[in-house]
This record gives C-alpha cells, structure tokens and sequence, in this order.
C-alpha cells in the first residue's frame, strides 16, 4: 500500500512538472522568444548568483566550518616526532588556505565582472608567455622548500634510531588487538602462525630464548618521554595500527612484520586535565577489515615510571602463562 | 561512402556501429549507474549519521536480510560503500565519462565519418555492458555483493571465511571488472588510432581541440595501465580459486590455518595502483578537457596558453604513472620509497596550477555567457582548485601518516575527482545535448540543478575534512565505539542532510534529460556559436556525420572574439583571411 502511495507521488510529480515545462514554452510562444536561449538577463542573474554563491557563501561556510567545528580538529601531538609533524602540516595548512582565499575570490569575481552584457565585448587574448612563465616558477619555488621540509620531517621519523627504544609488538587479528612486551632483554621471541594454538595465541616459538620473558597484555602502558619500537604483525587480514593522538600510524600487514617508533611527551593524567576526565590514548583499526572492523580497539596509557612498574609487576610471562597452567 | 547505409532499429538504437549511437549508449548506462551509486551512498550515510536508527527506506532497498527492522548490517554498510566506490570509478566516471565522450567527439571534433573500427567500438560498448549485467547480478547473490572495499585489498577480499561479501559477490565483482578492462581496453586502442590517422585535412595535431588531446591522453593512459589491473585482478581469482599464493602469507582465518606461505598483500597494492592512480587522471583528464572547451565557447574568447594546458596535461599523465606510491606510504613500504613518491607526488601541483591559471586567464576580461555548461565548468575550477589543494597534505608522506584513510581522504578525492569529473560530465552533456539529439535541455531545470547540486556537493565534501582532521576513520558502520568521536554527529547530520537534496536534484537532471530528448525546443545547428567541426554537421543525426564532403580545417579551435572578424566566433573550417595569422 505505501509502495502503491509512493509511486502516485513520484508520477503526479513527474507530470506536474511536464505541465510546468509546457507553460513556460507556451509563455514563451506567445512573447515570441526562444525558452531556452541564454539571455542578457540570463547571464546578469547567473553572474551575481555565481559572485554571491561561489565567492561570498561558500567562503563564508568555510569560514563558519573553521569556526565552529575547529574544536573537534585533534589536540596537539602527544609525541616527540608528532610535534614535527604538526610542525609541518600548519605551515603546509597555511600555505593553502592562502591559495584558497586569493583564487577562489578571483574565480567568483571574473564570473561576475565579466558576465555577458549587452555591448560587452571578450578581449582575444591566446597567450602570454612571460605570465605562463611566472605562474609555472612561482609554484616551483613555493613548492620546493615544502617538499625539502616535508621529506626530511619523513626522514626523521622513519629514520629514528631506535636501538634504545622499548619494543612492543601490536598483534592485530579479526576483531581485536593484543600487545606483547619484549620483556627483560627487550627481545621478541620468534613466531610463526603455525604454533598458535590455545593460550599461545600470538604463535610464539617458546624454544627461541627470547621467547620466555615476553609478556601479552590487553592494554598497552608507555612511560612518558621512553621511547618505544612498535612492531606490528596480523594473523588474518590487513589491518592498520592507528595511534591519532600519537600521529602514529602503520598498516599490520599478514606475512610480514611492520614497524613505527615514537616517544610519548605527555602523560594520560595530563591529557585528562587538559581535554576532559574521558580522555583515553585509544589505537584503531583503520584498515577495513571486516564486518566489526569499526569496533576493533585497544587502549594505551602514558604514565610514570613507577606507575608503570608497579603494573608491569602485576603482569605474567608467557613462560608463566604457558607453564603454569 | 559505407557509412550511409540503411539502419534498421535494431542495427540504430541496439548494435549500432555509428559512435553518436555507442556514445548514448554509454551515456545512459552510466546515468543509470550513477543513480544506483548514488542512491547506495544515501543508504549509507543515513546509518552514519543516524547510526543504529531504523529507516523504512533501508529495509525497502535492502530487505529483511540486509537490513532488519530497518537497521542496515555492518556487512551489507561495507557491501555498499564497496559498490559506490567501484560503480562511481569504473562504471560512472570512466565508462560513463570517457566512453561517452571519446566517442561522440573524436570523430565530430576531429572530422572523421566514424571511428577507426565501428565494430570494435560497438564491441566495447556490450562487453560494457556485459560487465555491467554481471556486476548488478552480484548485488542479488545469497552473500551478498563484494565488500572489501573498491581496492579490494587481499587476504580481505580473496577469503569468504573473512566477510561474506568476499564469497560469490567478489567472484563476480572480478568478472565484472575483466570484461570492464576488455571494453575499456578495445575503446582505448580505437580512440588513439582514430585520433592519430582519421584527422581531416588541415587538423595538424596542434590544431586539435583541448578535448581531444585529454582524450588521446587519457586513451593512451588506459591502454597503459589497464592491463596492469587485469594481471592483479586475475592473480586474485587465482589465488581466491585455485590455491596459489601471490598474495597471501601466514594466514589463520576461523582458527584454520592455511597452507599459503611467501605471498605478499603488498604486492596487489603495487599492481592495484599503478593502474589506480593514472585511474584518477583517467577520469578527471576528460573532464579537465571538456571544461576547457565549454569555458572558452562561452568566455567568447580563446583558451588561454594553448599549448601551455597541452604541455601540462603530458606532464600530468607522465607523472601519475610514478605517483601510485603515494597510496601506500604506511604499508611497510620502504621508506626511502616513500620520499620518491612524496618528491613526485607533489611535482603535479605544478602543471595543476598552470591550467588553473590559465582557465582563471581566460575568464579575464571575457563576456561570459553563462549556460548550465558553463556553470558547471566554473563549478570545475572551484573544486579542481580545492580538492588539488588539500592533496599537497595527502601527498606529503610525512603528513599522510595521520590522516591516511580518514576522511580528509574521502574528503578530497570526492572533491576532486568525483565531484570534478562529475561537474565536467554535466558540463559536456549540458554542452553537447543539442548535437546529440538535437534538442536544447530546459535551461531554468538546468540552473536549478546546477545550484542545488554545487551547493549540496560542497556541504558533503568540505565537512569531511574536519571528519578526518578529527581523525576519523574512513568505512567505519558508526564511530560510537570510540567516546573521542561523539562530538562529529552535527557534522555527520549535515553531510546526510545535504547527500540527500543533492541526490534528488540529480533526478531533476534526469527528468529533464529524457523530457528534452522528446519534447525540447529544437536546436539549431549551432546553438552556442562554437568554432569546433561538430556544429557544422547537420542537426538530423546521419551515419556519417556530414552529409557531403567532410570539412578542411584552417585554423585553430579557439578564433573567439578576433579582432577584424565580423562575428565572435570563426568556425574552424572558415579559411584565414588574406594577411590574417593564425593566433
């Protein structure tokens, strides 16, 4: 019955609209004109609706964007590298807002300032080669200390040297994430899909020496200003170890081990007072991975060093888990 | 002459040879596509914005099954974001785009009575429409249509033990694409030949229209990296049918493992986007070449810098075969890698500002006539200039790491691609309808359109950047797993708000499309007092395309307001006159 309703309206409409169509050509007849030649009227109102629409409130919803849902932009970084980035993207941010806010306002203007208009005339113009030269240079210049900056601020980051850095891998499988902590030698044991079986769910090969001191967790705890060496593995399917207050980011890819280090600068306490008391460090999966791939999250905590002692004290090895039980 | 000959309806309107009829074909294949994509994404973003909320319309496309209660399912979300993505790219605005264009065009624009090989070009037409056939089919499997994303990224999309979508509905998603990649590539071959041996006298390669050379461009990138696509695509099915391993490694998928060992996921993504990112100037070359042509028609004036925007788009097309790295900066791709692609990447803003430039030169001191053309060409330049901008973020490796898949991303591609190629169709068709069917559309229909649609377009696209600069991911069925998102719901509420106007008034687009084919005003052979050779073929669509002799050409396309002429314009067949040079 309403399926029936629907279709009536679609078709009243589309007949409605057929007898409007008529009326205007009708009207048209009879003053003679062609309904649908572009008049001078035609092109005064299209010229100030496109200087008014394109160049006044489209700037001006952009504006009102930046206004009022800058807020929900991410707080500052809360890592060392994170800082340069952001570095980065302000300057890189700047520079094309400014491009925005000069062509955009020139596009709107030349539409309208140069609108049809009985007696107007265009200016046969083909070319100029000294302004085409201009603007190919000034774009090259602008641009190339941007690319310098931009790669060494990627250098710097995928260059870091991270001998000392704590290592922890991020495993990631269909829907969840688990962590594991090198341990006391600061060594992962090897691993290999084939031996994950019962509580060895990351597949850890417990005859490598390494293998004993690691510890799996469900939360991730980091000590502020240590770095860390995360190393990321997938057991299914490609997923993505998404850290956005950290500006970290890498895909865990099934058959090879990825990695991204960083060091925390600010502590969850911290972030808490300064965002709100529901403030979390959270990692996301941010590589579409199924069907609860929206739901795929695991929580990181920035803290003290004997804060997180303590909670290190409180966890098992895998020579324990696997052993003991 | 062959050409004339007597068509019967099935050899006019079905397996026509004459490209104005394989052109339509295309057109109105696309538009339907277009308005399934497009209605796809409406569904979607209603469970975005309203995450959870029952919808009679969800359960009206998508059944009980789908959407119970009217809710959507998570997998059918990720089934139906996947099929807007691959209807919009490869359905909408490559064939739609370039298969209409290319082939009413070429031969109109460059004098020729019909492409290299008509048969190939019906050819590609009904493998386009085969693949068609077989990628809505796949929307009614029992598991439902491929869902893996449209890059379909393997172990993903090779196990159905992984998501529903990946069983038949991606089996038939990569028949689909394999006879996608036949028509596109036996297009492809017929355009460059046409363009390069069936130029009538006197249209020396300099003096083709802009159109025509994006469109040689875009042919020869096709030709290039389609056939990239159709190995990585075929290594798929091989590794999802008939055990082998290019792509998977180390899997253990339902708590089976299996036997796969030493294929690599990365290595698709290599082959996925060498044809993926020439894919992206596939699409928007067209466009970029139609806006050229309706901007300096109704600027009355020549294009500006000529040889300048020919020069850029050679350089755009070389450079998007050495960019598809970008795509990939935090895969675990090497990162030295990663800075050539950076380098590179952001090497194209420079072209890109030249034709910006260059269009803005030649809106300067113009007399614009503004047909819906030609607003949507304006509508090009806006968003061509923002969307390029916000790719100098994405481009920079650096920068990418933290909003790679957000929706900044989304955010940016639509606006300059989708959106821009979009702009670019519906400034050729507004253009090009009274050759095609010699009948002129309902120009206040059009002005309606044109200003619902740029106004909804921005007010979905331009919130999103805020969506990723929050950092918010991309595909996720609803964000309230994560309390740092909670404050995006005005923002989602806006975007549905603005799809959904911007969705109906495209149906408005397509009323007025079909009623002008039938009961327009008649056109004239010339309506916009064009230079280029199609406007001198007779309004009466003939196999053919002129009646008699085909036109010389003497000049270039773009004698707009040259001065000494009695008119503002000077058809391309008119010779020069004595002691006038040409520009």
């Amino acid at each position: 019955m309403e399926s029936i309703l629907v279709g009536l309206i679609i078709l009243l409409s589309v007949i409605v609209l057929v007898q409007l169509l008529r009326v205007n050509e009708l009207i048209s007849e009879v003053k003679n004109e062609d309904p649908n030649e572009i008049t001078e009227k035609d092109n005064n109102t299209q010229g100030i609706l496109t200087f008014l629409i394109v160049g006044v409130l489209f700037l001006a919803f952009v504006l009102w964007q930046f206004k009022y849902w800058g807020i929900h932009i991410l707080p500052p970084a809360s890592s060392l590298h994170g800082a340069t980035i952001d570095t980065l993207m302000n300057v890189t941010l700047g520079l094309i807002i400014f491009v925005f806010f000069l062509t955009q306002p020139v596009l709107a203007w030349f539409s309208f300032k140069y609108r049809g208009l009985k007696n107007s005339a265009a200016y046969y113009y083909p070319h100029n080669n000294k302004l085409e030269v201009i603007w190919t240079v000034v774009p090259t210049l602008v641009l190339t200390p941007l690319i310098i900056y931009g790669l060494n601020v990627w250098n710097d980051i995928t260059n870091a040297d991270t001998t000392n850095s704590k290592v922890i891998e991020l495993y990631a499988k269909q829907f969840n994430w688990t962590a594991r902590y090198a341990g006391e030698d600061n060594s992962l044991g090897k691993a290999n899909y084939k031996l994950v079986k019962g509580l060895n769910e990351l597949g850890v090969d417990m005859e490598d020496e390494n293998a004993g001191d690691d510890i799996i967790t469900r939360e991730v705890h980091l000590v502020i200003d240590q770095p860390v060496l995360l190393k990321m593995r997938s057991q299914d399917v490609i997923h993505s170890a998404f850290l956005p207050h950290f500006r970290v980011q890498m895909n865990c890819v099934p058959g090879m081990t990825t990695q991204f280090g960083f060091t925390p600068t600010q502590t969850t306490a911290e972030m808490k007072e300064q965002e709100g008391e529901d403030f979390e460090f959270v990692l996301l999966c941010n590589k579409i991975c199924g069907a609860a791939h929206y739901n795929m999250k695991m929580k990181f905590i920035v803290e003290s060093q004997e804060e997180y002692d303590t909670w290190m004290a409180s966890q098992k090895t895998l020579k324990n888990t696997l052993t003991l039980n | 002459m062959s050409e004339h000959h007597k068509e019967t309806f099935l050899t006019k309107y079905i397996f026509s040879l004459d490209h104005k009829m394989i052109a339509k074909q295309f057109l109105i294949t696309g538009m339907f596509m277009g308005v399934v994509g497009m209605t796809m994404s409406i569904l979607f973003r209603l469970q975005l914005s309203n995450p959870g909320e029952s919808f009679a319309v969800l359960e009206f496309f998508l059944g009980e099954k789908w959407a119970p209660g009217g809710v959507l399912d998570p997998n059918m979300y990720l089934s139906l974001v996947t099929m807007h993505g691959t209807i919009l790219v490869f359905w909408v605005l490559t064939a739609g785009l370039t298969g209409t264009f290319a082939n009413f065009l070429i031969p109109l624009q460059i004098g020729a009575r019909d492409m290299a090989s008509g048969f190939m070009n019906m050819l590609s037409y009904w493998f386009f429409f085969a693949a068609t056939l077989v990628l809505m089919y796949s929307l009614f499997v029992e598991s439902g249509p491929a869902a893996a994303g449209w890059t379909i990224y393997p172990p993903l999309s090779a196990l159905p033990q992984a998501i529903p979508g990946s069983g038949l509905g991606q089996d038939l998603w990569l028949i689909a694409i394999t006879l996608f990649v036949v028509s596109s590539l036996l297009g492809g071959l017929n355009y460059i030949v046409t363009i390069l041996n069936l130029r009538t006298k006197g249209m020396s390669m300099s003096r083709l229209p802009l159109t025509i050379w994006a469109l040689l461009i875009v042919a020869i990138l096709g030709v290039l990296s389609f056939p990239v696509l159709l190995s990585c695509a075929l290594l798929l099915i091989f590794d999802r049918s008939f055990g082998t391993s290019f792509y998977l490694s180390d899997i253990i998928i339902n708590g089976e493992a299996l036997h796969n060992t030493g294929g690599s996921p990365i290595l698709f993504e290599h082959l996925f986007w060498f044809l993926g990112h020439p894919e992206v100037y596939i699409i928007l070359l067209p466009a970029l070449g139609i806006v050229s042509e309706v901007i300096s028609v109704n600027s009355r004036k020549p294009i500006f810098g000529y040889k300048a925007m020919v020069g850029a788009l050679i350089v755009i097309a070389f450079l998007s075969f050495v960019v598809w790295g970008h795509h990939m900066f935090i895969t675990g791709m090497d990162p030295f890698l990663g800075s050539v692609f950076t380098f590179t990447t952001l090497l194209i803003a420079i072209p890109s500002a030249v034709k910006v430039f260059n269009y803005l030169a030649t809106l300067w001191r113009a007399n614009i006539r503004f047909t819906p053309a030609m607003l949507f060409a304006i509508a090009f330049v806006s968003t061509f200039i923002t969307g390029g901008l916000t790719g100098l973020i994405l481009g920079d490796s650096a920068l990418d790491i933290n909003i790679h898949d957000t929706y900044f991303v989304v955010g940016h591609f639509h606006i300059v691609m989708g959106v821009s190629a979009i702009y670019g169709m519906l400034a050729g068709v507004y253009h090009w309808f009274p050759k095609m069917y010699g009948r002129m559309m309902n120009k206040k229909l059009g002005y309606f359109h044109f200003w619902v649609t740029f106004i909804s377009a921005y007010g979905v696209f331009f919130p999103m950047h805020f969506l990723g600069l929050a950092g918010l991911p991309r595909r996720y069925y609803t964000n309230s797993a994560f309390p740092m998102f909670d404050g995006l719901t005005d923002i989602n509420e806006v975007i549905t708000f603005f799809a959904i106007i911007g969705g109906l008034v495209q149906l408005l687009f397509i009323f007025n499309f079909f009623y002008s084919i039938f009961k327009g005003t008649k056109a004239s052979e010339n309506p916009w007092k064009s230079n280029t050779l199609e406007w001198t073929t007779p309004v009466e669509r003939i196999h053919g395309n002129w009646p008699g002799e085909i036109p010389s050409v003497e000049r270039w396309p773009y004698d707009y307001s040259k001065p000494g002429a009695d008119e503002d314009f000077i058809p391309q067949n008119v010779p020069l006159k004595e002691g006038e040079t040409e520009h």
